[in-house]
């Protein structure tokens, strides 16, 4: 049916994908930093992000997505961006309790530089989300069993 | 009232899906929808006539909003619903890959 | 008023619809289409009521959802069988479930019109969430600023789960392979 070279899907495709894939990557990365402004935050833009590289290993097979993000990375990833969240909540402690928004009044509302740490949440929480659910993704497509397969 | 009605026979399909369906993937596919019921319910009650949504905007005075706080429950509830049923998922496959089957009387029935 | 009244009823009984036909269509794929016309039209449902955070979260973590149920469609579904107690527990399924609704109704009659929420609570965070926090998407000021314990309660949840998925799909270790 299919020569034993070709991985992904038809010409078509991967060429649509060339083109648009860089633009998902970059609509994620403005509803996650537009989060305190616009509807969006942190978990959308964490899932619009993993939804691109998920695109890419579904147009292209799993060796050329795996060189754009390897499997070992988006562990690291989601872990670091768990502990990155956790870190901003504890600082907090400087300022007398759990969660506390310093620096808040360093910029004027309705600003990109507002807010205070809920930018800096949402940048934490999106990489964790994006990383997490593609690592998910690999793994369950990626699954052979014993080999036994139709 | 009726659209309270309406959500709560939407999950009600959904339960009827899980208690009698033979088949692994139809009981997941219930359980999805009565996620989506429920999340529907909670953004209903907090709905208010001539409402604006909770965001602001700059010079404007904005008096009238929908109720923030249901919507912000179920935002969270939204991604940990598509976490569990990755989770369901995977073990349903790993009970195909065992047992050969998705039939869940057979299932029952394999011992060892 | 009446117009939006009427979107939404419209868009719920689709719902309904798609559901029934989710439900009892015996082939697999089909009824996960199904499942995915049921998301998308409560993506637009919260459209209408006001919500557009929950559908922008909600259209692509069905797209998500949709993906990962095709994967688990392996084997095609079996045809129905009826064996001896067919009928009873049918018929006991649906009693239960009209009980179920009847209750409910006389539940749902205790709670507020629908369209004026009692809103105690949210008063104070709308009108000192630009203060308090600066900024001016109050949803987003709600989960991590004046909640932020839910969110990391949430992000404790989504670890665990990855984590679940990738012990239980991993392969257990084999010396040989024949």
């Amino acid at each position: 049916m299919r020569n034993n070279k070709e991985v992904g899907m038809t010409l078509i495709v991967k060429t649509i994908t060339r083109l648009t894939v860089g633009l998902i990557l970059l609509y994620g990365i403005y509803i996650v930093l537009h989060g305190h402004l616009s509807p969006g935050g942190g978990f959308a833009g964490g899932v619009i992000i993993a939804l691109s590289f998920i695109h890419l290993m579904l147009a292209f097979g799993r060796e050329m997505a795996f060189k754009k993000l390897s499997q070992a990375w988006a562990s690291v990833l989601e872990s670091l961006g768990a502990l990155m969240f956790l870190s901003i909540a504890l600082l907090g402690f400087l300022g007398g309790y759990f969660f506390f928004n310093f620096f808040l009044h360093k910029g004027k509302p309705f600003d990109l530089f507002s807010a205070g740490i809920i930018p800096l949440c949402n940048i934490a929480i999106s990489i964790k989300v994006g990383a997490g659910l593609f690592a998910i993704f690999a793994a369950l497509i990626l699954f052979q069993g014993s080999g036994k397969e139709e | 009232m009726i659209e309270y009605i309406l959500c709560l026979v939407l999950f009600s399909i959904g339960l009827y899906c899980v208690l009698r369906k033979r088949n692994i993937i139809k009981i997941i596919i219930g359980l999805g929808i009565i996620e989506y019921a429920i999340n529907l319910f909670f953004v209903l009650v907090g709905y208010r006539i001539h409402g604006r949504a909770p965001i602001l905007a700059k010079d404007q005075l904005i008096t009238n909003m929908v109720d923030p706080i249901p919507q912000a429950l179920v935002l969270t509830s939204i991604v940990i619903g598509l976490a569990v049923t990755a989770l369901i998922v995977a073990i349903a496959i790993r009970i195909y890959e065992k047992y050969g089957t998705f039939d869940i009387t057979k299932i029952r029935r394999l011992r060892g | 008023m009446c117009s939006l009244n009427m979107e939404l009823h419209l868009l719920l009984l689709f719902m309904v619809f798609a559901a029934v036909g989710a439900v009892e269509i015996e082939d697999l794929l089909s009824s996960v289409i199904a499942v995915g016309a049921v998301g998308l039209g409560l993506s637009l449902a919260f459209l209408i009521l006001k919500a557009p955070d929950l559908a922008i979260t909600q259209l692509v973590v069905e797209i998500l959802c949709l993906i990962i149920l095709i994967r688990a469609t392996i084997k095609k579904d079996l045809p129905l069988i009826k064996d001896g107690r067919w009928f009873f527990n049918t018929f006991s399924t649906l009693s239960f479930i009209a009980l179920f609704l009847i209750f409910a109704y006389f539940a749902l009659k205790e709670l507020p019109l629908f369209g004026q929420p009692t809103m105690r609570v949210a008063k104070e965070y709308i009108q000192q969430g630009l203060q308090k926090t600066g900024a001016a998407n109050i949803v987003a000021a709600i989960i991590l600023d004046f909640r932020g314990y839910d969110t990391l309660g949430e992000a404790t949840i989504l670890f665990t789960a990855v984590m679940g998925v990738l012990a239980v799909i991993r392969r257990v270790g084999r010396i040989n392979e024949e």
